[in-house]
């Protein structure tokens, strides 16, 4: 599988926040923002735009956690959680430079955007109304 | 329970306790929540001839079974009093991340009475509510204490609604803020809330909001989200509301120089146009809101510190604190309404009552000894500026003004209540009624006083829907059907910049309630809880004392002519609003008293009220 990413274009982003309600309800079937794994940050009075896993390749989720239960799968190119391994220690958010790796307090285990694998589009990319996000496509090399 | 929480918090700031009360599925499907529900809580629990300003008023914030969800421009609260500026039903909306924080708290609503012996805010952390010393944030404006207790709990889910110093002082129309700077505006909840020495509502919510049927709500929102693409987008989008200066100017509906006039001649200078030209900075939305309204200026403003300015305005603030003063220059109005944020007071308003002390000046009414030697000219920008800065600080006239028009010319006497425009206390906005007919109807019977945003009437007016300088039998009903669909959009909570985008409301709407909650709701029943909301807002306000002569309007709407079209003279006179009123209350079902009869109230099943012995 090819590697992909959303992005978002910040001159399009009107901080709807949209994108966090459409992530939770198909992520966790519910309204919970906190567990959405696209998140919409502030700068400054309405500077906002998304962020989400960007699937660097340092890895430095998977590198940090100590009980190896995040792993890169080339085959979906995603990042992968064994839920029985994770204690929810919160080694990989501190890890991670982009704010991309969530903590489910209830549950204690993480979760991260995974581009909606399975289905035809991420659900944060067909809802978002002002079309400010989309898939990228990064090289393999 | 889907969606709704199915109870609400008791707040008690004389004893500092809280306890949590029930709500049950029939009175949540009768009043929906928001307004409806809000208005419904206050009837019970403010006594007659309770003072706005007394502990005994509660201040009520309630949320709904769409907030907290992904339907459209639904993250909204809605703020219910007894208003401080009409003794009668005050409510407020507004929106923004505080009001997802409410919901997630696990709140339907929150009640809040008594007065605290010293400034306290309170934190409410789901389940847990403390009451915390706000002496050190007494004083400050609202972004900044929002700050402040954000950054103490070092916490970004913290979201803050304050009040500013125009609250403190109990400026009659001061405003709650929330998340930093939108406003509850109107009917002045903000002074009740500084009455009970209660500087802020710093919630943490935690708790995920479940629906009946994500899969349908999803596919129903998805819809609308790409239907309010196409709708609107010129009016919201792109110049945002500041599209209608030039509208209402063109019309002869944009009031200027306290409503001396229907047209500014510095109209151009102040439109949405000129804004998107020369200072617009960004665009942004409310969360949930696809449409994304709110223009963001930034200026910079030629004074003392050469300031930069950034700040929202929409078009009810700029006609206030513009042509109603008679400023033409747009720095001025960006500073005028950033002052107005950080005092925590409601722009219309406080633009009306000036405009009202500029034509008091004007007329050698008030003199420089009133002013403290201020130039209280239409059109003295620095004016402005100062008299703002004196409301919210409620020093020298800006006391008298504090008091809105109403009560100012009470004051001031020698006939300067010909010239105060509100009615039933509430100043006027920005759409003058001379030339709109049905809006005239919709400003003099409103249920809260003199606003456009209960009925929206003036839409008929503006699209052509109806001869707006004439009028006739029908639109009475009309008017009531306009502010039943309103009491719905304020009660669902949606936003009523979604009215375009959807297709049939009634039907679409309910199906949306029912997609959230689970509760089956018809058309027919959702358009019966909008009546029966207005009804009950009626019967609170003739329970605090509303008199038939309250559905009035000021005297110059119906004495002095406003020019159209340089030749033409528009009056609008006092035979015609009457008829206008008694085709209204026919409509409605009520007495030629404008008095709800028992019979109505029973229709509308509304008899647990009626067993309370009042009729």
């Amino acid at each position: 599988m090819e590697r992909r990413r959303i992005v978002c274009d910040a001159k399009l982003c009107t901080g709807c926040r949209l994108c966090e309600f459409a992530c939770s309800l198909t992520k966790e079937r519910q309204f919970a923002l906190e567990l959405s794994r696209i998140r919409i940050v502030q700068a400054g009075l309405g500077q906002t735009t998304a962020t989400l896993c960007r699937f660097c390749r340092n890895l430095s989720c998977v590198n940090a956690c100590p009980r190896q239960a995040l792993t890169y799968s080339a085959d979906t190119a995603t990042i992968e959680l064994d839920k029985g391994r994770c204690a929810g220690c919160g080694w990989c958010i501190e890890a991670c430079p982009f704010g991309a790796m969530v903590l489910d307090g209830r549950t204690k285990t993480v979760a991260v955007c995974d581009v909606c694998y399975g289905l035809s589009e991420p659900a944060c990319v067909e809802l978002c109304p002002q079309k400010a996000l989309t898939v990228q496509a990064l090289n393999k090399a | 329970m889907y969606s709704y929480r199915g109870r609400y918090l008791v707040i008690d700031l004389t004893t500092r306790t809280a306890e949590v009360a029930e709500l049950g599925h029939s009175l949540l499907k009768d009043y929906l929540g928001g307004v409806g529900l809000g208005t419904r809580l206050l009837y019970e629990r403010c006594p007659e001839g309770t003072d706005p300003l007394d502990p005994g008023n509660p201040l009520i914030f309630a949320s709904s079974s769409l907030t907290g969800t992904m339907s459209p421009a639904s993250a909204a609260h809605a703020v219910v009093t007894k208003s401080p500026l009409t003794g009668l039903l005050g409510d407020s909306l507004s929106f923004g991340n505080w009001s997802l924080s409410l919901k997630s708290a696990g709140y339907d609503a929150l009640v809040i009475t008594g007065r605290s012996d010293t400034p306290v805010y309170l934190w409410i952390d789901d389940d847990y509510v403390h009451f915390r010393q706000a002496d050190g944030l007494w004083g400050k404006g609202a972004s900044e204490t929002s700050k402040s207790i954000r950054s103490q709990a070092g916490d970004g889910r913290v979201q803050v609604a304050a009040i500013g110093p125009g609250g403190e002082n109990l400026v009659r129309y001061a405003c709650i803020s929330n998340d930093g700077y939108r406003q509850a505006g109107r009917t002045g909840c903000g002074a009740v809330m500084g009455s009970k020495r209660l500087k802020a509502i710093a919630i943490r919510g935690t708790q995920p909001v479940s629906v009946f049927d994500g899969d349908e709500m999803r596919r129903t929102c998805a819809g609308l989200y790409s239907r309010s693409q196409a709708a609107r987008k010129q009016n919201f989008r792109g110049l945002g509301t500041p599209y209608n200066v030039m509208l209402l100017n063109r019309i002869a509906a944009l009031p200027t120089w306290n409503f001396q006039e229907g047209a500014f001649p510095g109209a151009e200078d102040v439109s949405g146009e000129k804004l998107a030209d020369t200072c617009l900075a960004r665009v942004v939305a409310c969360p949930t809101c696809p449409l994304g309204c709110e223009h963001l200026y930034s200026a910079s403003h030629r004074d003392r510190d050469n300031s930069n300015i950034e700040t929202a305005l929409d078009y009810g603030s700029l006609s206030a604190l513009g042509p109603m003063c008679g400023i033409n220059d747009i720095s001025t109005i960006l500073k005028a309404a950033l002052l107005c944020h950080s005092h925590g007071i409601d722009t219309i308003s406080t633009g009306n009552a000036i405009a009202w002390a500029m034509e008091s000046f004007q007329k050698g009414i008030l003199d420089r000894n009133d002013t403290d030697g201020v130039d209280l000219a239409f059109g003295n920008g620095e004016a402005l500026l100062q008299m703002i800065d004196l409301i919210g600080r409620r020093a020298g006239l800006g006391s008298l003004l504090a008091e809105g028009v109403m009560r100012a010319a009470t004051v001031t006497g020698r006939d300067s209540d010909q010239w105060a425009m509100h009615t039933k206390g509430l100043e006027l906005p920005g759409y003058d009624p001379r030339t709109m007919k049905t809006q005239a109807l919709a400003l003099a019977v409103g249920l809260r006083g003199g606003y456009y945003n209960r009925s929206s009437s003036y839409e008929l007016d503006m699209v052509h829907i109806l001869d707006r300088m004439e009028s006739q039998t029908g639109w009475g009903k009309l008017n009531m059907e306009q502010e039943d669909l309103a009491a719905i959009f304020d009660s669902l909570i949606t936003c009523k910049a979604m009215r375009d985008s959807f297709t049939n409301f009634l039907p679409e709407a309910a199906g949306l309630y029912t997609v959230a909650t689970g509760i089956e709701m018809s058309a027919g029943d959702l358009r019966l809880a909008g009546e029966r909301i207005n009804n009950l807002k009626k019967v609170f306000n003739i329970k605090h004392g509303w008199k038939k002569a309250d559905d009035w309007l000021p005297p110059r709407l119906l004495q002095d002519p406003v020019t159209f079209r340089e030749s033409q003279s528009v009056v609008l006179s006092p035979e015609v609003l009457r008829a206008l009123i008694e085709d209204y209350y026919t409509a409605r079902g009520w007495t030629s008293e404008g008095l709800v009869p028992v019979t109505k109230m029973r229709e509308l099943g509304m008899a647990d009220i009626l067993e309370e012995g009042n009729s």
